[in-house]
């Protein structure tokens, strides 16, 4: 119990680094907009799309000239009215979902989002049917009948001799 | 049945280090466009070098290579050669769009290395780019007769590259 306990302590102790980590926005005061509304949905969009030059940095982060482009270009189109999902449709039809950081889901996908779900679900069940038949046969024989015991009784006389 | 079950796990194995093996040997870094089949997007960029502007419309009524280059881009110049070389010896309309670049220094480029396009849209603003899904210069797309982009080439375009992919897509579409 106490080894297991040590293990979790390992596994979580990193936690609270990752998560205080904050990450240095490359988000410039110039791009920023002065509708607080439409700049914090910016930059929630922002937190959705990668940056394609630096591959795992989302625009926000990266300070790569496409990443400005891009930061600039989502504040023009939510200006323009468009809604969130307007935004990230216009940029995933010319990048395409590798653009998102999250991944849709949808039938390609199916495997990413449900696959190690199923996988646990479908060893559950295997656990389940493995300790169910070993308990099973664990369980102890039936007692013997009187007649196996007196043919027992018999054996026993006969190697006594 | 039971037998049959102890070999699941050599199966299993087996199925998975063909998959991942074949894994191993794709590009990682590929990334496939997603244009690819679509309409070219519609722009208007202005001239460059004396040439003559591009824009969407350009595109339509014969095969075309749409080159986004830069001045300051280094890959550029490893693959211009080869650009001048195609533009020499085949006759694919060669068009050029100068990817986030002032005019005078994409003239100056073109100068020292020769000019293999027939016109050059000036894209300062790379928003021409962002249409086409460029992420990096230089790109090259290929581009049918309904104005359809059908190919992407990422990076410089090699003597390999023009020989074993371009080529042979030109050919398909109907150049000389």
């Amino acid at each position: 119990m106490r080894r297991r306990f040590a293990v979790l302590l390992i596994l979580l102790t990193p936690l609270p680094i990752l998560m205080g980590a904050a990450p240095a926005l490359a988000v410039l005061p110039s791009e920023r907009l002065d509708d607080p509304v439409l700049e914090a949905r910016a930059r929630g969009l922002s937190h959705e799309l990668r940056c394609l030059v630096c591959r795992n940095e989302t625009i926000d982060d990266s300070n790569a000239d496409l990443a400005h482009d891009l930061r600039v270009l989502v504040r023009e189109r939510l200006k323009a009215g468009d809604s969130d999902a307007a935004v990230l449709q216009f940029v995933t039809s010319r990048y395409g979902d590798y653009v998102l950081l999250r991944p849709p889901v949808k039938p390609e996908t199916w495997a990413l989002w449900f696959g190690p779900a199923g996988l646990a679900v479908l060893g559950a069940f295997g656990a389940a049917f493995h300790l169910r038949r070993r308990r099973l046969q664990g369980e102890a024989p039936a007692p013997l009948t009187e007649a196996e015991k007196t043919r027992l009784a018999e054996l026993l006389d006969d190697s006594a001799k | 049945m039971r037998r049959i079950l102890y070999f699941l796990p050599v199966l299993c194995f087996g199925v998975l280090a063909v998959w991942f093996g074949q894994g191993l040997t794709r590009d990682p870094d590929a990334l496939p466009s997603a244009m690819i089949g679509r309409e070219a997007p519609k722009f208007d960029l202005a001239g460059v070098a004396g040439k003559p502007g591009l824009a969407g419309g350009d595109l339509k009524g014969q095969v075309a290579l749409v080159n986004f280059f830069a001045s300051w881009c280094v890959p550029c110049r490893i693959e211009h050669p080869i650009l001048m070389r195609l533009a020499a010896e085949h006759r694919v309309a060669l068009y050029g769009v100068a990817y986030k670049d002032r005019p005078e220094d994409a003239e100056r480029l073109l100068k020292q290395l020769g000019n293999p396009y027939s016109r050059i849209g000036l894209d300062s603003d790379g928003r021409a780019g962002i249409d086409f899904g460029v992420y990096g210069v230089p790109e090259t797309y290929v581009i049918d007769e309904q104005g359809r982009i059908r190919y992407r080439q990422v990076g410089p375009i090699s003597a390999d590259v023009l020989e074993h992919v371009l080529m042979p897509m030109l050919k398909d579409l109907g150049v000389k």
